[in-house]
């Protein structure tokens, strides 16, 4: 058996093979580093302290290139302890779409093609909860609608998330606070998770995505609102940046009538589990068991 | 039985052609219905009708979308008031209206309603018709609200006033339930007071214009197709 030993080991093997296959890819992109390191990056998990900051560091330059902007791109961790909750307030949701509009500017989402994380669906007071009678693109003069009241819907950042399950590459998971997130570097563009997701949450970058300098968001985090490349999937992180940082999410504070309401839902005293415990509470599509964090009230 | 041969009936052959020509007719009509669903039938939206075009948040510059923290909440951050009730000013419709005593300190009280001769812009439409202003306002110190108890309190503890009527409302807001906040899920954070909402004469909310709808998928690519032709030049002239 002994004798029988391959010349060269395994880790020769790959090693070598590697390196090969460097070379033939920095020959091939006109020999530029990063875009070689890109495609041998590792996913953000795996990565080291060392090299997120490099990568981080990289991704700021490429963006004050880009966009003549200085960048902050951050990777903080979840806090310990959190599990973000969040809640809307059926009752007073006037469907104003402010928060629509107020999440494009935080996010970074492509102007055009266009790209909402939020959509609002208005629905008929006589019937209630109809999805397939709602109608997203309703454009009055005026909101509310006297008939009618409306129901916003983004990433319900589920307990139980079959977009997770489907991913094949593992590119999109769920963080200890329950952020459901998306390596944009490790997506390959299935789509695999869109097909998946009950709630339409999840979007496509069919092109590059378009963002005017001016409108650029220079507060980002690797997994949340940097810009994305074309062909990834990407979704409401309930701003990450922001709210791993203690504060609310964009959508909570641009809200006019106040129907937005977040918190950790680990904290007996916070008010998402107060209004869980005094008001009627409900997700959407419960029969499916994907265990939403994001619940709809009525406080009246 | 034994006329086998006989079958190739003559007949037969104009009603191939007719099969043919039928045939042909139907490829026809859907490949042009499959066409016009291709390219999305842009004739059965109506011009005036959402979601045709792109709108980002650039186009409201109307509306802050980069929520300034009020000064309260900053600083509040990381001391003790972090817990507490950050409540801006009280609304006054206008500057120099407050304190009411500059005025009203000379002119006798007359508890009966009647039109006014001043502040003639205060419609009253909250509750019972026979609502009056000295039913919340002090009438010996106009510079505070009364209770229902005789209790005086300030403009900026109005929401103790409100909660006479709206306990319900008033607990939901204390919690945090009721009401816009900004700041941290974890600290500071912003308690509005119930007449920066909402017109304590006329507490209904107004209704408002809704920003506009996303563009429906048939729009999405040629949206972007055209806004890139447009875009086109000034991006080449800037390089």
């Amino acid at each position: 058996m002994g004798s029988k030993k391959p010349a060269i080991s395994r880790r020769a093997f790959v090693a070598g093979g590697t390196t090969a296959m460097t070379a033939i890819a920095s020959g091939l992109a006109g020999a530029s580093p990063s875009f070689v390191e890109q495609m041998l990056r590792q996913r953000f998990v795996e990565l080291s302290p060392e090299d997120l900051e490099r990568i981080t560091s990289e991704m700021e330059r490429d963006y004050l290139q880009k966009y003549g902007k200085e960048c902050n791109v951050g990777t903080s961790k979840a806090q310990p302890g959190v599990l973000f909750g969040y809640a809307l307030d059926l009752s007073r949701c006037v469907g104003c779409r402010r928060c629509v509009y107020a999440c494009v500017n935080e996010n970074n989402q492509s102007r055009d093609p266009q790209i909402h994380w939020i959509r609002v669906l208005q629905m008929d007071k006589e019937k209630g909860i109809e999805l397939t009678e709602s109608d997203p693109y309703y454009d009055p003069e005026l909101v509310p609608e006297p008939d009618s009241f409306y129901m916003p819907v983004a990433c319900m950042q589920c307990r139980n998330p079959p977009c997770v399950k489907v991913c094949p590459v593992e590119a999109t998971w769920q963080e200890p606070d329950g952020i459901v997130v998306i390596d944009y570097d490790w997506c390959i563009g299935c789509r695999c998770c869109m097909s998946a997701c009950p709630y339409g949450a999840r979007h496509f970058n069919w092109a590059e995505p378009t963002v005017a300098s001016e409108e650029l968001n220079p507060d980002m985090h690797y997994l949340g609102n940097r810009v994305r490349p074309k062909g990834v999937v990407e979704k409401c992180t309930f701003c990450i940046h922001r709210v791993r940082e203690g504060r609310y999410p964009a959508c909570v504070e641009i809200c006019p009538v106040g129907a937005r309401k977040f918190g950790n839902l680990l904290d007996e005293e916070g008010e998402i589990r107060y209004l869980m415990r005094e008001k009627r509470v409900f997700v959407l599509k419960e029969d499916l068991n994907t265990q939403p964090k994001f619940y709809y009230f009525y406080a009246t | 039985m034994s006329e086998r041969p006989d079958k190739t009936d003559p007949q037969l052959l104009p009603g191939w052609s007719s099969l043919v020509i039928l045939l042909s007719l139907f490829a026809v009509i859907s490949g042009g219905v499959m066409v016009a669903i291709l390219r999305g039938e842009e004739a059965h939206v109506t011009p005036d009708t959402g979601g045709v075009h792109a709108h980002g948040p650039a186009d409201f510059p109307e509306i802050e979308f980069d929520v300034q923290l009020p000064s309260a909440v900053v600083e509040a951050v990381g001391s003790e008031q972090a817990g507490g009730f950050n409540v801006p000013p009280p609304p006054f419709s206008e500057d120099g209206i407050f304190p009411c005593s500059d005025c009203h300190v000379d002119l006798d009280v007359d508890p009966e309603p009647r039109e006014l001769m001043m502040h003639e812009q205060i419609q009253i439409n909250h509750g019972p018709k026979d609502r009056w202003c000295l039913d919340c306002h002090n009438a010996d110190d106009r510079d505070h609200l009364r209770l229902a108890n005789g209790t005086l309190v300030g403009f900026d503890e109005s929401y103790k006033l409100c909660g006479q009527c709206h306990g319900t409302i008033f607990r939901d807001w204390r919690e945090g339930i009721h009401g816009r906040r900004q700041g941290y899920w974890n600290g500071a954070k912003s308690y509005l007071l119930c007449a920066h909402c909402h017109d304590p004469h006329a507490p209904a909310f107004k209704p408002i214009k809704p920003l506009p709808p996303p563009v429906r998928p048939r729009f999405l690519a040629s949206g972007a197709s055209a806004e890139q032709t447009d875009a086109a030049p000034a991006t080449g002239q800037e390089h």
